[in-house]
């Protein structure tokens, strides 16, 4: 897979943004800026309540309203499909809309389709529904109860032992004998990480309408080409008559990788013969997609000159009513969960338990930022007990490149210690600190994709420029603008001549997903190899290498193609095949790699966290462009500050979510920066992507909540394992130690 | 009922209904899907536009509200089609802009603290884009962008003063 080679000089550089200038000016058009003639608007009807028996659905009064045209249930997807159709990326259990029961707040049990939206809104109120309220769980505790209502209907688990609870799935991965292994040092504690949501500032948005003989359906999503694969699958359509369009998502996160109501768009538009519209409010996106809330209990052995012996992790994720994408998260979340370290003996168990709380799905980090937390936290605990530095700790125990710290993974792939050390430089960890202050650090890791099929191709046009077809969604992260670099780079041209193409099924080839941090490796690795056909192309076609030297590519193109001018095309592939006994299914292409440190005081009066100093570090290979790296980096490390300071969902009694929307549920602003952002980069060129690229986006994250605790220890003495590090839990830890001194906090 | 109003420097009419909000009458209206849709209720800023002197959330303006008023979106903030503001080139040469959908309303948010202050400190950056969020968290980029397209105003001026001698400015230093 590797395209090892000296890059140009275009690689690397910050090369302004693809797409930019539509973003600052306007012109940008994101899913819900789309309207399409004879459009109607969608408002889907939920219940005040976590898990229902639906007994009837009245739509007399919804319907008697000006320009509602329709009040869609399960019933007409049945009338129409024979039964309900069920779809999910991991198991079909999701239904198009939901089916005898409503199974969290949230689930939508009919849709109002109607000419304006105020008619659809007012509509939706209108539509009632009798229902029985049934006993539910939302929490770890509940769902396993031995008397806990069942949240999957066992049938759709046929064979499964585990069809009689709502554990989904385990998860255990060991090596090394954890039973028999000792340590001078146990330390064990249990760690909890709540629901938080992406909210990504674009609510999703999702349009379907008839096209022909099929469907066309544009969303705001991360696979476009999977959510086709699932309409084809639902509506019994050839994929070639499903198109999808995808617009850049406005933000996306993880929470836009997997359908979500597109399925019942497309029944609806099917069902009407006209174009079907609903763009979700925030409050709706709260209750379309969330973080998996883990519980972690780890024990870790370390001996007292430092060395690691064993560590055993048991973690229960609580995922969703519905599969989503959620038990992966937690089956490779968890797999990497002992760290980038040389554990003799480990063990990973992990649970995904359903409940009936919102579907949990992918989160920027994928299931790892919730076990960084436990793990790396009851690692600092560890050095403290022992008198070892937490630094140097963890330097002892550091995976060197080429070490198999996962047994039967890839190898060590980085030279992390560079990293680690980097970070402890820019934090100035050996240097005294102010008063008041505390410093933490925090290591973090995680596998990038296991298994992966990217498409691209690229046309060299009579004139020299090129464009470049590639189905990565371009939702932030600037994967066209790395694309075009690389193009470029690899035909000599210009970087402003080359086009980039993506967001149409049937445009551009096929990509499996926009995640893990892949497409820097994987479709860069297709744009490089199509780019590089071309060029070979033309070179031979303009006389061979002797001919072609030092000749401008414009000029090669003209003697290429002659008078008729025409084009040269080829199509790169870039494929990372399933191993079937591997127990992800695939050894990871490359690991992400962070390392972070923090300088923090705490306000005694109010427990509110100020953060002097953040400083991040991620070993990336090669940077294909320096600015967006950054951008990456730095917004991942202020995205994992949310989780540590500020964000969760609160529940009620009911398993109603109470912070639903922007003025209960806060995330960092401006004013919750820390003050200085010390970023950086470990730059060797080792990673398998285009001129030994690894991908990044999602470490800079990963061991933020650890990273802060720790200096909020420092600082302060008290821990606190419970996230969020809020001013009011802190304040209530330094109460507890103000009363009960030698107890510390919890 | 009946709506004027100038918007980007163009006089419009159009009707709309009472209890829309500028945002409706904008997006659905008058065609300008700028100016975003997010939190609805005043906290995310993705809906900003400037309503005669002072910037607005219009999600939290009725239409009505804004009648005879004077409105500039993210579309009118260009000196010309085809050109860019220094603040909109600021924006992507810092490298304030990744998905792009808060940043209508960042952009105006930074220009109305470049009307407001002749030199704004980082903290009265910081401050005036407090109330524009942005998840993919470019703040400090942001911040770097507004500073830099009030550096460059302070450097025109400079020029425009001093004519006859064109100074070497030193090179905006970023402390990250």
């Amino acid at each position: 897979m590797s395209a090892a080679r000296e890059p140009g000089p275009l690689i690397g550089k910050p090369v302004p943004r693809v797409g930019g200038e539509g973003r600052v000016t306007g012109a940008q058009q994101y899913v819900a800026d789309i309207h399409l003639p004879d459009e109607l608007h969608v408002k889907l009807v939920t219940l005040p309540v976590a898990h229902a028996r639906i007994i009837s659905i009245d739509p007399s009064a919804a319907l008697a309203m000006p320009g509602v045209r329709c009040v869609f249930t399960a019933q007409d997807v049945v009338a129409v499909a024979g039964e309900m159709p069920r779809f999910g990326p991991q198991f079909s259990d999701r239904p198009v809309i939901a089916i005898g029961e409503a199974k969290y707040h949230g689930d939508p049990v009919a849709a109002v389709a109607a000419e304006t939206r105020d008619a659809a809104e007012e509509a939706a109120r209108l539509v009632h529904v009798e229902f029985e309220q049934l006993p539910a769980v939302f929490t770890i505790d509940g769902a396993l109860a031995t008397d806990a209502p069942l949240v999957q209907d066992p049938s759709l688990r046929p064979g499964d032992e585990r069809a009689g609870t709502n554990v989904l799935r385990e998860h255990d991965i060991a090596w090394g004998d954890v039973d028999s292994a000792s340590a001078d040092l146990i330390v064990e504690n249990t760690y909890h990480f709540p629901m938080v949501t992406q909210f990504a500032i674009e609510p999703h948005a999702f349009i379907a309408s008839p096209d022909g003989d099929g469907i066309a359906v544009w969303s705001s999503i991360q696979h476009p080409y999977w959510l086709q694969r699932i309409l084809a699958r639902v509506l019994r359509l050839p994929l070639a008559k499903v198109r999808v369009h995808a617009p850049d998502p406005g933000g996306a996160f993880g929470g836009k990788q997997h359908a979500k109501y597109e399925p019942l768009l497309a029944f609806m538009a099917l069902a009407l013969g006209r174009p079907m519209r609903l763009v979700l409010s925030l409050e709706e996106t709260f209750v379309a997609v969330r973080r998996t809330e883990t519980e972690v209990r780890v024990r870790t052995g370390i001996d007292r000159d430092g060395t690691f012996a064993f560590q055993d992790i048991d973690a229960n994720y609580l995922i969703g009513a519905y599969a989503d994408i959620a038990d992966r998260v937690v089956g490779k979340g968890s797999y990497i969960g002992n760290g980038p370290y040389n554990w003799p003996s480990a063990r990973i168990n992990a649970r995904s338990i359903l409940s009936h709380t919102v579907p949990s799905t992918a989160f920027r980090g994928f299931g790892n930022p919730q076990i960084n937390w436990a793990v790396e936290s009851n690692l600092t605990e560890a050095a403290l007990r022992l008198g070892i530095d937490p630094l140097e700790l963890r330097l002892r125990n550091l995976a060197n490149l080429g070490d198999r710290f996962v047994p039967f993974d890839t190898a060590c792939d980085g030279q992390w210690a560079q990293s680690v050390r980097r970070v402890a430089e820019l934090i100035g960890w050996d240097s005294p600190k102010p008063a008041g202050r505390g410093r933490g650090i925090a290591l973090g890791i995680k596998s990038g994709p296991t298994t992966g099929l990217s498409y691209s191709l690229v046309r060299l046009l009579a004139d020299g420029s090129a464009l470049v077809y590639a189905g990565t969604s371009d939702m932030g992260q600037g994967a066209r603008t790395i694309f075009a670099q690389m193009c470029a780079s690899e035909l000599d041209i210009p970087v402003e001549q080359v086009t980039v193409i993506s967001g149409d099924t049937a445009v551009v080839p096929y990509d499996q997903q926009t995640s893990a941090s892949r497409s820097t490796v994987l479709m860069g690795n297709a744009v490089v190899s199509a780019s590089r056909q071309v060029r070979e192309k033309l070179v031979a076609m303009a006389g061979g290498d002797s001919a072609a030297d030092g000749v401008p590519t414009d000029e090669l193109v003209r003697r290429a193609l002659g008078r008729m001018g025409g084009e040269i095309s080829a199509m790169g592939e870039a494929r990372k095949e399933a191993e079937p006994d591997h127990p992800l299914g695939g050894s990871a292409a490359f690991f992400e790699f962070n390392a972070t440190a923090v300088e923090l005081s705490v306000d005694q009066e109010t427990g509110d966290i100020t953060i002097h100093r953040h400083a991040t570090v991620s070993d990336v290979g090669r940077s294909m462009n320096r600015l967006q790296v950054t951008m990456q980096d730095e917004g991942a490390a202020i995205m994992g500050l949310g989780h540590t300071i500020m964000e969760h969902y609160i529940f009620d009694a009911e398993g109603r979510i109470r912070n639903l929307g922007a003025i209960d549920y806060r995330i960092p602003t401006s004013m919750d920066l820390p003050e200085e952002m010390l970023s950086d980069t470990v730059e060797n060129a080792d990673g398998p992507g285009p001129y030994g690229a690894k991908g990044m986006s999602e470490g800079a994250l990963l061991p933020v909540a650890a990273a802060v605790a720790a200096a909020l220890r420092d600082a302060t003495g008290v821990v606190i394992r419970d996230l969020p590090l809020s001013p009011e839990n802190v304040w209530r830890a330094l109460q507890v130690q103000r009363t009960i001194p030698d107890r510390g906090a919890q | 009922m009946q709506v004027s109003l100038t918007l980007n420097g163009r006089p419009r009419t159009f009707s709309v209904e009472e209890h829309h909000t500028l945002l409706d009458a904008l997006r659905d209206d008058l065609g300008l899907t700028g100016a975003k849709e997010c939190c609805l209720v005043g906290e995310c800023g993705a809906c900003t536009v400037r309503l005669n002197d002072r910037i607005v959330d219009s999600c939290l303006v009725l239409a009505v509200e804004a009648d005879g008023g004077d409105i500039v979106t993210v579309e009118g903030l260009a000196p010309e089609p085809g050109r860019m503001s220094a603040l909109q080139s600021a924006f992507l040469e810092k490298g304030a802009v990744q998905c792009g959908f808060c940043i209508p309303g960042q952009l105006l948010a930074g220009d109305d603290i470049l009307r407001r202050f002749e030199h704004p400190t980082r903290h009265d950056i910081e401050e005036g884009i407090a109330g524009n969020l942005c998840r993919c968290a470019c703040y400090y980029q942001i911040v770097e962008a507004v500073e830099a397209a009030a550096h460059g105003r302070a450097r025109e001026e400079a020029q425009l003063v001093e004519s006859a001698v064109v100074r070497e400015m030193p090179p905006h230093v970023v402390d990250q």
